[in-house]
């Protein structure tokens, strides 16, 4: 242990507890919530102010939401327009219990299937809501414009996904989280044109401002002239997304980052089961050190598609020549039952022990065959080009390789972070006045998300839980005074906030960002990626503090602060990648058991399945900062499960 | 109503194509009846003449012609105003170029401005040639249409000026017939290739017929 | 591969710009566009030069962030998107020739990269439908033909990159426009604003500067996502109708 750094080193503090899901039966609460929350007066509203950071599912519903209920919206986001957050790169549909299929599904099923999807990591209360919200929001997105797949009745079209036994999952081609985005962004435009929302594009948030215990501002680059502004508000909603990007390497957009919830965390948020993140099986893998993101396939391509690897090591010959009986179809052989179509998690995890056992195939040896050589036989060529044409022809446009006639090389990358900051019921931090919804809070998913649930959470909260909630705090929290830059709370986040960046400019040593990025990445992903271990994790919190060491001394920012500098930009984000990399691993470290994103070699069972360990891991760890490289203080909000009974999966 | 079509680009160019589909049913007309040239002078003439009875007894005389000199002459300057307006606009709109620049679209699009203005002049040199004879070769005779035909036609310069002129007519309805089509709304994915046809087949048919009365001069059948 | 590329260099909206020259080697086949733009900026930072800065963001060819036009076309000669355009595309010792999208409605603000934020005005003007949160019927209420949800769709696929007034020698807008307009006006959900939403949203699109439509075809020729350029046919029967039916 002493070899190790201190920072493994954590404190157990009070217990935390959500205060705000009303008791009674589940299917009440959320009405009974709604109900026991204080209005604000119409007229009033205009009077309050809320800062939504972020504008994708989440934070775009949620803006224009408040604008039309009279809030005065002050938005934000990184990007060049509200409509390019990553949430429009979802592709494979957002579920819904709205049994028109009359197969059986119902609120209740699509709760109890989320939290037993979730490795009862999650609460109850929360994802029951989450079920009922859900036959809101597609009628909702209808309203909007939202173009669904459609029957030639003109009714809405469904499929089944991600290994559910209903067809719950609404779509728009391989495209519904653009057309859902969009549905907001329209929305949100709308608000804008009225007023009700005060936009700011391209200014990413670097610092939130807490006066007197409540979150009453930011602060805030204009990445365009570098200028750090304060903004003020009642309340503010962080709607930023995950941060998988602390991998290098995710499914995330290039510019995703953890900069928002890290500066709320590091200002009193706590943050949520950090080691809960989301492997996704089946992404393009990558095709040499120059490789800036992975690219996601379609999980549907499992429902046809068989996956395999040689037998023999290293065997390095084209797939076309290896023959059938060298072949290992691993999948199919350790689950029979299930086959290719078993959890996203299983699937990764049984992949990256293949390719550790040297059997990978393509180039580094980082990927396994999805082969379709079986179901053009069995369907024809024609048949599996109407279903997964537009699938091939994005594979073959990165690869080219024509996957009708080689088999496509896929590899698990991470693609979604079920951790993030803690929020109770209403979806209210620790810090009074500070709202997570959407990626950014932990508060549905529990330890694993199933397929087409991120889009349904994100406007769900941004739709309806969020402004339903914000309302009972704001009314109950008159602010009488108005705060604004002199006080002193602001200058101080602005003071640390310009010294980082000038420290950025300031070092001038021989390293880019993006190798800093790419190193702490790549350790992350080694050693808290599909399989983490005891020692692993303690590696990587022995060398984290080092590379920060590093980081400070020999990066190299070219420019200016005062003009549009994307180095300056990226530079800043690994700021908080370098400590937010240490949380994850520390909670992985915490956790000594194996639960659905999360897997500790330890904690496996005899045929090598993951080993839950309810008596003692049954809650959500809650990290309160305390200060760079500082042992932070565990809260534990336990879970109790009173309708969905804890059960070990088993896909065998 | 007037003011939001003319403020806006799509109603300016719902004008041009508006006003662009009068001129080339007004050419169609000119052009069949150029075609009677070849059917010699008093068949010629006597078409010239009935185009100032052309009504009666209901119009006075010269009254149709005037009107349909007033539509066609509105329709000029409409078209030949939005155009002026709108290229302004365009190349406000685009005042950089590429380093990198490469010709691309097709030749009928890229000459509709310097074939538009080619046209315009040609207008003007061809009213004042054949209908006032202000700058007409050779003694301009009021009411002998014919004559004055073959008179311009006999010389050179009344030929490259006629010929370049329709040349340029013809691109310039070949890629106008088809615009006309998608600025009024009337194009789609299945009309397309009728549209095309039908906006190719005019601009042959128009300048093929239009030429054909200098070149009927010049071989001697006209004279 | 060795490349040679030219890359316009501005250092911010009030300073001309110009093209520098840059000499790459050691690119690879399988890298992305953008990715070789990357192994430039690292070559750039450690010599103590300023990196090109240029917009990008999801790299899967959705958000529509990148917008370069490569040897004088946007996005380069694959019909896709920068990000999704490799460098197989290319041959060893190739010159290549980046440059900004070019329009006065877009103006620049660095290097490689615009400001495209007239596109959101334009969507402000009337590119929604008016459905507030809550007020939303059941979904089946209102069937919707499934031809007519495809064409929606079709066009409702516009990532709004702006790569068709990048390739408009007259920086017009209209592709980019009429695919919002079309989406939304097909749909019953989108009729009671159908007359309103193509008359602000066009009367939006010339305030902010951008060119008149001449048909030449180069937007969809460009477009990454294939809208077709029926797109502007049925957005110009959209404002005459809208013309006849709305007294202003």
């Amino acid at each position: 242990m002493t070899s190790y750094s201190e920072y493994t080193e954590y404190t157990v503090g009070e217990p935390i507890k959500d205060e705000q899901a009303p008791s009674g039966p589940v299917h009440e609460r959320w009405d009974t919530r709604r109900f026991q929350a204080k209005l604000v007066n119409p007229a009033n509203r205009r009077k309050h102010s809320i800062i939504v950071v972020g504008t994708g599912l989440a934070g775009g519903a949620a803006g224009a939401t408040l604008a039309e209920q009279g809030y005065h919206v002050i938005q934000f986001c990184y990007q060049d327009s509200p409509r390019r957050a990553h949430s429009i790169a979802a592709q494979g549909g957002i579920n819904a219990a709205k049994n028109y299929r009359n197969d059986g599904d119902s609120i209740h099923r699509l709760f109890y299937d989320t939290v037993k999807g979730g490795d009862f990591r999650a609460r109850e209360s929360n994802v029951h809501r989450l079920a009922q919200i859900s036959v809101e929001i597609i009628d909702q997105c209808v309203a909007q414009g939202v173009p669904f797949a459609r029957e030639y009745g003109g009714l809405l079209d469904t499929r089944s996904f991600g290994g559910v036994q209903v067809s719950r999952t609404f779509y728009a081609r391989g495209q519904t989280g653009q057309q859902l985005l969009l549905g907001a962004y329209q929305a949100l435009s709308r608000q804008i044109a009225a007023g009700g929302v005060e936009m700011h594009a391209r200014t990413e948030m670097l610092d939130l401002i807490v006066i007197d215990g409540r979150a009453r501002g930011i602060v805030a680059r204009d990445l365009v002239t570098g200028k750090i502004s304060t903004y003020f508000a009642d309340a503010v909603v962080l709607a930023s997304g995950g941060y998988g990007n602390v991998f290098y390497l995710s499914t995330n957009a290039m510019n995703s980052n953890a900069t928002a919830i890290w500066r709320a965390h590091r200002r009193g948020a706590y943050f949520a089961n950090p080691c809960f993140t989301q492997i996704h099986p089946t992404c393009i893998p990558r095709s040499g050190d120059h490789q800036s993101k992975l690219t996601l396939m379609s999980e549907s391509l499992r429902n046809d598609g068989r996956i395999w690897v040689p037998k023999a090591k290293g065997d390095t010959r084209p797939p076309a020549e290896i023959p059938e009986d060298e072949r290992d179809y691993y999948l199919e052989r350790i689950y029979p039952s299930f086959g290719n179509l078993v959890p996203r998690d299983i699937a990764s995890r049984a992949a990256k022990n293949v390719c550790d056992e040297g059997r990978g195939v393509g180039p580094g040896g980082q990927g396994v065959y999805l082969d379709f050589a079986d179901a053009i036989a069995r369907m024809g060529r024609k048949a599996v080009e109407e279903k997964y044409g537009n699938l091939f022809d994005m594979y073959e446009r990165i690869t080219a390789e024509n996957p009708y006639e080689v088999p496509m090389r896929i590899y698990p990358a991470i693609h979604y972070t079920m951790g993030g900051l803690w929020v109770d019921y209403d979806l209210q931090t620790t810090v009074p006045g500070l709202f997570a919804i959407g990626e950014a809070n932990f508060s549905d998913h529990g330890a694993n998300r199933l397929g087409a649930s991120a889009l349904m959470q994100g406007l769900a909260d941004g739709y309806f839980v969020l402004p339903a909630t914000i309302n009972d705090y704001l009314a109950r929290n008159p602010h009488k005074d108005e705060v604004d830059a002199s006080h002193p709370a602001a200058v101080e986040a602005v003071r640390e906030t310009e010294d980082r960046l000038a420290r950025l400019l300031a070092v001038d040593g021989d390293r880019t960002p993006d190798s800093f990025h790419r190193e702490i990445g790549e350790l992350v992903w080694e050693f808290c990626g599909m399989a983490r271990t005891d020692e692993g994790l303690r590696k990587a919190l022995d060398r984290i503090p080092q590379i920060r060491e590093e980081f400070w001394r020999r990066i190299k920012v070219p420019g200016t602060g005062e003009e549009f500098n994307q180095s300056l930009e990226k530079a800043n984000r690994i700021v908080d990648y370098l400590e937010l990399a240490e949380l994850m691993c520390l909670d992985a470290l915490h956790r000594a058991e194996s639960c659905g994103g999360h897997f500790r070699e330890e904690s496996q069972t005899p045929d090598g399945e993951a080993a839950r360990k309810d008596e003692e891991f049954s809650y959500a760890a809650a990290w309160e900062f305390t200060g760079t490289g500082a042992a932070p203080v565990l809260h534990k909000e336990q879970l109790t499960f009173e309708y969905v009974h804890p059960t070990q999966r088993s896909y065998a | 109503m007037a003011s939001t079509f003319w403020q806006s680009t799509v109603g300016k160019k719902i004008v041009m194509g508006v006003t662009g589909l009068i001129m080339i049913g007004y050419l169609v007309v000119h052009m069949v009846a150029n075609a009677k040239i070849f059917f010699g002078p008093e068949e010629f003439n006597a078409y010239g003449h009935w185009l100032r009875v052309m009504g009666a007894p209901v119009l006075h005389h010269e009254w149709g012609l005037w009107g349909a000199r007033v539509i066609l002459l509105t329709s000029v300057i409409l078209h030949g105003v939005s155009a002026y307006q709108l290229s302004r606009r365009d190349i406000k709109a685009r005042p950089e170029k590429y380093v990198h620049s490469k010709p691309r679209m097709s030749y009928a699009t890229r000459t509709m401005r310097w074939g538009g203005v080619i046209l315009g002049l040609f207008i003007v040199w061809h009213v004042l040639d054949l209908t006032t004879g202000t700058v007409h070769s050779g003694g301009f005779q009021e009411g002998h249409p014919y004559q004055n035909v073959v008179d311009t036609f006999s010389t050179w310069y009344g030929n490259v000026i006629y010929i370049v002129a329709m040349l340029a007519m013809g691109m310039h309805v070949r890629h106008g017939f088809w615009s006309a089509a998608q600025t009024l709304g009337a194009g789609n994915r299945t009309r397309d290739r009728a549209f095309k046809a039908l906006a190719n087949g005019l601009a042959i048919v128009l300048t093929v017929g239009f030429i054909s009365v200098p070149v009927g001069v010049m071989t001697g059948v006209v004279s | 591969m060795k490349l040679t590329l030219r890359v316009w260099r501005q250092k911010n909206a009030d300073t001309p710009g110009a093209m520098a020259t840059y000499e790459l080697d050691g690119v690879s086949q399988d890298m992305s566009f953008l990715e070789m733009l990357d192994i430039l900026n690292e070559e750039l930072i450690v010599k103590g030069e300023e990196p090109v800065a240029f917009d990008h963001d999801c790299r899967e060819g959705i958000c529509g962030a990148c917008s370069l036009v490569i040897n004088g076309d946007a996005h380069g000669p694959e019909r896709t998107t920068t990000c999704q355009l490799h460098m197989r595309s290319f041959k060893d010792g190739d010159t290549i020739d980046i440059e900004p999208w070019r329009a006065s409605a877009f103006p620049v603000i660095k290097d490689l990269v615009v400001d495209r934020s007239a596109f959101d005005r334009v969507i402000q003007a009337g590119g929604y439908i008016t459905a507030p949160t809550g007020s939303a019927p059941e979904a089946h209420a209102t069937p919707v033909p499934k031809a007519d949800a495809d064409y929606a769709f079709e066009h409702a696929e516009c990532i709004g990159c702006g790569a068709c007034v990048a390739a408009c020698p007259n920086g017009a807008a209209m592709l980019f426009t009429s695919a919002k307009v079309n989406h939304l006006n097909v749909l019953p959900q989108g009729s009671p604003e159908r007359e309103t939403r193509v008359l602000d949203m066009v009367s939006q699109m010339d305030a902010e500067g951008f060119g008149g439509c001449t048909l030449t075809g180069e937007c969809a020729t460009a477009c990454p996502k294939g809208i077709p350029l029926f797109s502007i046919t049925s957005m110009n029967k959209e404002w005459l109708r809208a013309t006849r039916k709305v007294k202003r």
